[in-house]
């Protein structure tokens, strides 16, 4: 099993944070994982991606020219990647800033509010747990409790707080998931 | 980071320039002296950040890199293992210490996280400073060791292996690397951590005479026929790391009727490639030096013979291939594929150059029952 995901959005939306903990849970399931941020001179509110790939065999290229998962927080994302995924591949659309649909047949499209939903939990902040959280529980990339467990390090010195309200938006993502799929 | 916590998580997904610095300090390394360059800060990010906790440790951040390179010097002859990094355009103000640093003959470690150019060029990974790293790169007869890392964990390795190399033939040592090896993130388990007090003394340094001889360490020979015997005595040195260091990876190696060669970053890439070809049916194979000077060049002649073409493949317009022509000695055909500029190649670019080059050399099968010959027939298969 080798499985490369993008995570695309604007600066803000905590889009490398997503490919972070799936790294890090990845890790923790003695997987091999690589994690490789797109760098350049960013500004907020620009443009941020990020690719992981996690695999039971040791890692070639840490780059992916065609991802089984795509994960858009935002339009320009979508239109950036839609193209690229691979046939027989997901892409993960945060519907709250997408009402595009995608013009593949081939790719298999999972909306999620994830705006909405994370207003709901009263942290605004949180949509990107809870659009990973939605992924990884349609995708099985790694198991919920791996990914629960890498925010204790992704958050590490992290006020308490902060490390549950994150866990509990993986949680909701897949609950949604479960609700309306 | 508690101890049993420490112990329980041996296995750390860090960044590559983070796992660069923490690989350093674990190596004894307690002096780094740097300027801010992207794709790199990281690396000085974190030292100065570890270092601020350790008493005897000193990080600056100097007023130039010709002052960072200097001081690299300074604690060289105090015998600290010492450390600078930079990316490419600040490599090339440091060249002239690293020539005074090689003709002194001081171990240090330069890390070079290369960028795109020439001039300022851009922030994206590049290997556009191979020539300068492995042909002496400042002026005067000299040659670093040039390690190149393509995964996280050799990072961590080669890291240790620098400073090693660079106390036993008291020679500068240069890291290479790109900016995509320095920001991405991969598992990695360290070596555990050196004293620097139980490292072997060196009877070289110099810190203070008292009670002793004087010693001195300069790289001004007016007399030539001293600057002379300089010159060989590195060139012995030299060849003693030529027969002693030399490290290569080869992959697929055994059966392969093609080989492509790369180096760190190009290197992962062409793996993919390697795998995407070979799951078509290609018998090809990937070499990979890890040492770029000294060459592994015996290794790659002895591939020559076995194959029908080398490809390279560089994130340059083609520098190392003049060394892999050399060593091949004319035994195969060797071409070239290049992507300059910062642009990171995929690897399904690669699998089509393998398997157009492939192609020329094996004429498909066709039908009508011609194998090989000009009219170009419907492929079967």
């Amino acid at each position: 099993m080798l499985l490369k995901s993008v995570f695309s959005g604007f600066g803000g939306q905590g889009v490398l944070m997503m490919g972070y903990a799936l790294a890090v849970a990845g890790m923790e399931e003695d997987k091999h994982v690589t994690y490789l941020p797109a760098y350049g001179a960013e500004v907020r509110g620009g443009t941020a991606n990020c690719t992981v790939v996690v695999s039971d065999e040791e890692i070639a290229s840490p780059i992916a020219s065609s991802p089984e998962f795509v994960v858009a927080m935002n339009y320009p994302s979508m239109a950036k990647y839609q193209n690229m995924v691979k046939s027989g591949g997901i892409m993960f659309l945060n519907s709250d800033l997408i009402t595009e649909t995608l013009p593949r047949d081939d790719v298999k499209v999972v909306l999620v509010p994830a705006n909405t939903l994370a207003h709901e939990m009263g942290n605004d902040r949180v949509l990107n747990m809870i659009m990973l959280g939605a992924m990884v529980r349609v995708t099985g990339i790694v198991s919920e409790e791996s990914l629960s467990q890498a925010i204790e390090t992704v958050l590490e010195g992290k006020k308490r707080s902060l490390v549950e309200i994150n866990q509990k938006a993986l949680a909701k993502g897949a609950e949604y998931i479960a609700a309306h799929n | 980071m508690s101890e049993t916590k420490e112990k329980k998580k041996d296995k750390k997904l860090m960044r590559g320039s983070h796992v660069l610095g923490e690989a350093a300090i674990r190596a004894g390394c307690r002096a780094y002296f740097g300027y801010p360059i992207t794709p790199q800060n990281e690396l000085p990010e974190y030292m100065a950040e570890q270092f601020a906790q350790m008493p005897d440790a000193v990080f600056l951040q100097a007023e130039s890199e010709l002052a960072s390179i200097n001081m690299v010097m300074g604690a060289s002859i105090a015998g600290a293992r010492v450390m600078t990094s930079s990316s490419s355009p600040g490599i090339s103000l440091k060249q002239e210490g690293i020539s005074y640093i090689a003709g002194m003959e001081l171990p240090a470690v330069i890390v070079n996280m290369m960028r795109g150019g020439p001039g300022l060029g851009n922030i994206a990974p590049a290997q556009g400073d191979y020539f300068q790293a492995t042909k002496g790169g400042g002026h005067g007869d000299y040659r670093l060791i040039v390690l190149a890392p393509a995964y996280g964990q050799e990072i961590a390795d080669m890291t240790r292996q620098a400073f090693d190399l660079a106390d036993k033939y008291r020679n500068p040592v240069m890291i290479l690397g790109d900016g995509m090896l320095g920001q991405m993130m991969e598992p990695v388990v360290f070596p555990d951590p050196i004293d620097p007090a139980q490292l072997p003394a060196k009877p070289w340094t110099l810190t203070g005479c008292k009670g002793r001889p004087s010693r001195i360490i300069r790289s001004l020979w007016l007399d030539v026929n001293r600057e002379e015997e300089l010159n060989w005595r590195l060139v012995r040195k030299y060849e003693a790391i030529t027969a002693e260091v030399v490290d290569q990876e080869m992959y697929l190696a055994e059966d392969a009727e093609l080989i492509i060669v790369a180096y760190g970053t190009a290197a992962r890439i062409a793996k993919g490639g390697v795998q995407r070809a070979r799951a078509m049916g290609i018998k090809v194979g990937l070499f990979r030096p890890k040492t770029l000077w000294p060459y592994p060049s015996e290794p790659l002649a002895r591939l020559a013979d076995q194959v029908d073409e080398i490809i390279v493949f560089e994130m340059s317009t083609g520098q190392m291939v003049e060394d892999v022509r050399l060593a091949v000695e004319g035994r195969c055909r060797v071409s070239f594929y290049g992507r300059p500029g910062g642009v990171v190649a995929t690897p399904e670019e690669i699998s089509r150059v393998i398997s157009s080059t492939h192609h020329r050399a094996h004429p498909k099968k066709v039908a009508g029952g011609r194998a090989s010959g000009g009219s170009r027939l419907t492929v079967v298969g």
